[in-house]
């Protein structure tokens, strides 16, 4: 006798828009842990963001950096490559830059680049700031208006500097990133806090923190999976979906960087990063990842392949 | 806890004044301030001075859906009143209520069934209200074992133990909390628990403090609902927190707001 236990959740996970138009995305949605297609109806697939920075990365592997040697040093180039070699659907623009240790681009040329990529690119983008509150908090909104009403999702929030950017993406019709540090308990307050400022529910992503395979992997995945199970169960302010920020966090791994030379019982480095992003990606899949923001070309054609193959047994 | 806002009853006499005056602008008000308050679903009762229960409760049921999506508890007596408003009704509806009078389970079990509609049935019947947790059991019992011969999804049943006042049966209070306990493990899928929290305090003068005590120990003992004033705001607090103690919220500085 097969034996069948379904669970029925209560609540569902508040649908997000991303972009307009004919090359808008619908994440979350979801009614049942990711990919059980008989306890709920999952409408919406996850998603690969591909990232790209607007200044070249000065700490990335040297295999990294080869695949992209062409555009490693124009963003809008880049972008371009990421939409038409590798068919991006959604774009992850880091504006390092603006960091006043590693550039202090201005709040004007960073809000120009993110026009300049719109428009040729016209994909939905998640812009995220250089993580000096002080800075993001001049450029991020500038670079809001740039593309007011496009939809798009500017952070990261925290918990200490959300309202600056909250207010502009109110009144520019963008979203923000929830950022909280792997701790389920101000990932619930942030979002409580975001919604009193006035923006509604369905403008706002989790990045709940993530850990690459051996780095805290298993930990950022609990956190993930508790804070799913709640809001499926109710918790309407822990009911959003979730961005993971996965090549930043594997390819920070040593396995993915040190080379072969000095480690040769280790294998080749390329496949060593390659194969580091995909596994931590396709783990943060199964906590429930929406929005998984990844590099590396193979990585990405793996955990595509992956989500291709969940999903195509459940859809009918 | 799955709330259902008791304050739309004729039984109140502002209520019963807007029912007969026809004040639209009063009741949406009422149903609005019962939602922000947190309600999932609202009471809809004509009250007992009511001369034409069912076209008020038509009224009623047509009024606030225009203002809300929330379900609508159909709370009557009369079985015409409820068909006529689970039939009309475009909100999801819950019927207030059946007992284990075996006329009720044949009316209102495939009535709800027909319509998607939850339904709340009391432990009781013709005899009234029973006077230990064996007795509310033993109908519980009977309860159950219709609804599931029906077919009927037990996710949808809301078994109430009749809560009594605690001026007037002090001792039961414990057997009823124990009832609902027991109500949880009577089945798998388990039904659904709901109490008429207001009655606890009937005739008894701090009635909030009573209600709202009640509710956290309920919850406690597995209660999934409660029919009760949604604006009491010190009872809406209490049972977030019990939520939070009970592990079945997440924990946040601001939960109170949540």
């Amino acid at each position: 006798m097969e034996l069948e236990y379904i669970e029925k959740s209560s609540n569902s996970i508040t649908s997000v828009i991303l972009g307009t138009g004919s090359t808008s995305l619908k994440v979350g949605g979801e009614d049942a842990l990711p990919f059980l297609y008989r306890e709920g109806k999952n409408v919406s697939l996850p998603i690969i963001a591909h990232e790209v920075f607007d200044s070249a990365p000065s700490d990335w592997a040297k295999s990294l950096k080869d695949e992209f040697k062409s555009v490693i040093n124009k963003p809008i180039e880049w972008a371009l490559y990421c939409k038409n070699e590798l068919n991006a659907k959604l774009i992850c623009l880091r504006l390092s830059s603006a960091h006043p240790d590693f550039g202090n681009n201005s709040a004007d040329k960073l809000a120009k680049l993110c026009r300049d990529i719109y428009a040729k690119v016209n994909l939905p983008m998640v812009i995220i700031g250089c993580g000096d509150d002080k800075k993001d908090n001049q450029v991020l909104p500038e670079c809001s208006k740039a593309l007011k009403g496009k939809n798009c999702y500017f952070g990261n929030t925290t918990i200490d500097n959300y309202k600056t950017i909250a207010a502009s993406c109110i009144a520019d019709g963008n979203g923000v990133i929830a950022h909280s540090p792997i701790d389920i308990n101000i990932a619930k307050q942030l979002n409580i806090l975001i919604n009193e400022v006035g923006l509604p529910l369905d403008k706002v992503i989790i990045n709940p923190t993530v850990g690459a395979l051996g780095y805290g992997l298993e930990y950022a995945y609990s956190i993930m999976e508790r804070a799913r199970l709640a809001a499926l169960m109710g918790d309407k302010m822990l009911a959003l979906p979730f961005i993971c920020f996965i090549a930043q966090e594997s390819w920070r791994a040593k396995e993915s960087k040190a080379s072969e030379k000095d480690n040769p019982d280790w294998g080749k480095e390329l496949e060593r990063g390659i194969y580091w992003e995909a596994v931590t990606a396709n783990s943060f899949l199964h906590a429930g990842a929406d929005i998984l923001v990844m590099r590396h070309p193979k990585a990405v054609e793996i955990v595509s392949k992956a989500i291709k193959e969940l999903t195509n047994k459940g859809i009918k | 806890m799955f709330i259902v806002g008791e304050l739309i009853n004729g039984m109140y006499k502002q209520v019963a004044k807007a029912i007969a005056d026809k004040d639209k602008v009063f009741i949406q008000d009422l149903a609005k301030k019962q939602v922000e308050a947190g309600s999932f679903a609202l009471d809809l009762n004509c009250g007992p001075q009511s001369k034409d229960p069912l076209n008020d409760m038509i009224w009623l049921v047509e009024t606030i859906q225009e203002v809300t999506d929330k379900i609508l508890c159909i709370d009557s007596t009369k079985y015409e009143v409820i068909k006529k408003a689970v039939e009309i009704a475009k909100n999801k509806t819950m019927i207030n209520s059946a007992n284990a009078e075996d006329e009720k389970l044949e009316n209102l079990v495939p009535l709800a069934q027909k319509h998607n509609s939850a339904l709340i049935a009391l432990a009781m019947d013709k005899k009234g209200i029973p006077q230990n947790k064996e007795q509310r059991l033993e109908l519980a019992a009977k309860i159950i074992g219709f609804t599931q011969e029906s077919g009927f999804d037990m996710q949808n049943l809301f078994l109430d133990p009749v809560l009594m006042p605690i001026n007037v049966a002090q001792a039961q209070l414990v057997e009823i909390l124990d009832t609902i306990r027991d109500f949880k493990i009577l089945t798998e899928p388990s039904p659904k628990t709901i109490v008429g929290l207001s009655n606890i305090s009937q005739g008894a003068k701090a009635r909030s403090i009573i209600n709202r005590t009640f509710a956290v120990m309920g919850l406690s003992y597995g209660l999934d609902s409660a029919i009760l004033d949604p604006l009491d705001k010190k009872l809406i607090d209490a049972i977030k927190a019990a939520e939070l103690v009970l592990n079945k919220n997440i924990y946040c500085d601001s939960f109170l707001g949540a």
